[in-house]
């Protein structure tokens, strides 16, 4: 049993939307990647998706060097006395205001004297939890509401991918801002929620392509004709082959998530003061961009290395976990 | 091919429907009283309170606010803001610089975004392929008013190429705000055409192409970019709406007096009309320029049928 399951987890599972879905590039997409899956199937392998994954993933300099930053920005998230001494709120002196970066402060100063290089390497823990919960919630959303389409079909299927649709028509960051524009206040956890309620869709799809793909399977009906319950079947049967897709795109959109968190907090409706963000750091220099670049500059680097990170998992991910890549 | 687009056309009523409501719910939802934020230090008296509430329906309960406001709507009346002006001028006003910045970002994604994939997409590994990955990576991962900033920073304050903000000086003052907000979708236009043209190029009518001894400059421009684009419209066409709504940012930054500046602008005088207003706007080319591409997908790739 296990071993069919995994087989079935390499089909792609992106191809089973119903040509009424806006993206319409599937069914050519669908068509090239059944000749493909025809042309390699009959072969016997004996590891499974995740061992060949993992040793693909040990060679690919892509992930290795995603996975060192994510670990030095999870270190930096967890413990950031490791990287500075210094406190971040605490004002040295008010006559460095903004002073440029000297030996003994890496990253200079900023506009009320502190040290920024504390400053910056404390930013990185608020922008970690917001990308990881924002991501759950979204997660949450998508498994759940995909598995309801796709399981159920008929006109929950309908109303949900209506839903969708209306969701879709307001870009990720246009909706956050608005929903967070009306709340008085906007902290980790608010952001994170209007985040993924206007996050969800994506991954909502991906989910629903991988049931409607696999729900007539043999091995379903097999599980179904022994009596499993609907639960049993979805949970054991049918949501772990959508497992790989969805970590390949939960990795990019934790990446993706945590820019967006910083671009509202940036325009003054995400995080807000005395909350130590990259994004806030960014608007509190931007003032100064003319005489004081290194306020802009640092969190800025720190931000997109971070985001970087989790792009290059994922990229090297989606390589390992595709076979038809290989 | 016409039930096809008639079943799509009535199928963009409940979702336009759906979004504006949407909209309207976060806004009406607000906490705080617009009227009182609208008088400012001085206190209105209660009853001019009361006329400008009356004036706007924001005593009605939201339901019957919505259903007039989409009365209204249907007879284009979009509603006005809190000076009196109505929305719909405003977004006549503001519209134009948001499409000429869209417009101009399109061009430039395609035109660099589809080079540098079918220079990276024809010799997979190359030198070239592994700069254009490398490269549009790196853009992705930089958020866009970091690179907005960037950009102010290298061509406007150290080379002094273009003013790095307002529109003072015409054309040159849209270049740098239409690269930053064309980046992002550049990186996805090269990779898809990337991708694309790969794929295609393993093809048998490539083959056929190579074999009866046609030069590889046809047999690239004219046969195999011609299926490969097929995705790269796609995305295009769905892109020009996410570009007018993602302006909201490069506008901001850029301080260009589009669309994007106005939602900004009137989230931070709570005006809700003027937020549901733009809004609905930036959904309804949403959903058209989805249907459109939706269409022409049919009449550029003959192998598609709706029916």
């Amino acid at each position: 049993m296990t071993e069919r399951q995994q087989d079935s987890g390499t089909e792609p599972a992106y191809g089973g939307d119903s040509p009424t879905i806006v993206d319409s590039s599937t069914a050519e997409e669908q068509r090239t990647e059944d000749v493909t899956v025809a042309e390699a199937g009959g072969e016997i392998r004996q590891a499974s998706l995740w061992s060949d994954a993992w040793r693909q993933l040990r060679r690919s300099p892509t992930f290795l060097l995603g996975a060192g930053l994510f670990l030095i920005f999870a270190v930096m998230a967890v413990a950031p006395q490791l990287f500075t001494n210094a406190d971040p709120r605490q004002v040295i002196d008010l006559g460095l205001s903004a002073d440029p970066p000297t030996g003994d402060a890496w990253f200079g100063y900023d506009i009320q004297g502190r040290d920024y290089f504390a400053n910056v390497v404390y930013g990185a823990r608020v922008s970690m939890i917001v990308g990881f919960s924002s991501v759950l919630g979204v997660l949450l959303i998508g498994v759940t509401m995909g598995s309801l389409a796709g399981f159920y079909g008929g006109w929950i299927d309908s109303v949900l991918a209506r839903i969708t649709d209306v969701f879709y028509g307001l870009p990720l960051v246009l909706g956050a801002f608005l929903l967070l524009s009306v709340m008085q206040n906007r902290g980790i956890a608010q952001v994170s929620l209007a985040l993924a309620i206007f996050g969800w869709m994506t991954a909502m799809r991906l989910v629903r392509g991988t049931v409607v793909s696999v729900k007539d399977a043999d091995y379903v009906q097999a599980a179904r004709a022994l009596g499993a319950s609907t639960w049993r079947i979805l949970t054991r049967h049918i949501l772990p082959n959508a497992v790989a897709p969805v970590l390949v795109y939960a990795t990019i959109t934790v990446g993706l998530f945590i820019a967006a968190e910083a671009t509202l907090s940036f325009l003054g409706f995400g995080l807000q003061l005395p909350e130590i963000a990259w994004g806030l750091q960014i608007s509190a220099g931007m003032g100064r961009l003319r005489d004081s670049a290194h306020l802009v500059f640092f969190p800025s680097i720190f931000l997109s290395l971070m985001v970087l990170s989790f792009i290059l998992m994922g990229d090297a991910l989606r390589d390992a976990l595709d076979p038809k890549l290989r | 091919m016409g039930r096809y687009i008639a079943r799509r056309l009535l199928m963009t009523i409940p979702v336009l429907i759906g979004a504006t409501l949407l909209i309207f719910t976060i806004v009406y939802a607000l906490p705080g009283d617009p009227v009182r934020a609208l008088a400012g230090d001085r206190p209105l008296t209660p009853a001019a309170q009361a006329a400008i509430r009356d004036e706007y329906n924001l005593n009605d309960p939201l339901l019957i606010q919505y259903l007039k406001y989409l009365g209204g709507l249907l007879q284009g009346d979009l509603g006005q803001d809190f000076s009196g002006r109505p929305v719909s001028e405003t977004i006549t006003q503001r519209l134009p610089i948001t499409v000429r910045l869209a417009v101009l970002a399109v061009v430039i994604e395609v035109i660099i975004g589809v080079i540098a994939g079918v220079l990276a997409g024809i010799r997979r590994n190359s030198y070239m392929d592994n700069l254009v990955l490398v490269s549009t990576t790196l853009v992705v991962s930089i958020p866009v008013f970091v690179l907005a900033f960037l950009a102010q920073y290298v061509f406007g304050l150290r080379f002094g190429w273009f003013p790095i903000a307002g529109l003072s000086e015409g054309f040159r003052s849209y270049i740098l705000p239409a690269f930053v907000l064309a980046a992002l979708s550049l990186a996805y236009v090269a990779r898809l055409t990337r991708t694309s043209i790969a794929e295609n190029l393993r093809q048998d009518y490539v083959r056929t192409a190579k074999a009866k001894g046609l030069k590889p400059s046809v047999v690239v421009g004219k046969h195999t970019l011609r299926n490969s684009l097929i995705p790269v419209v796609t995305f295009v066409g769905a892109d020009l709406a996410s570009l007018m709504a993602g302006a909201i940012v490069t506008e901001t930054v850029f301080n260009i007096p589009g669309l994007g500046r106005a939602v900004f602008e009137s989230v931070q005088r709570q005006e809700g009309f003027v937020i549901v207003g733009i809004v609905t706007v930036f959904v309804f080319f949403y959903i058209t320029f989805n249907l459109v591409v939706d269409i022409l997908y049919a009449v550029i790739d003959p192998r598609i049928r709706y029916d």
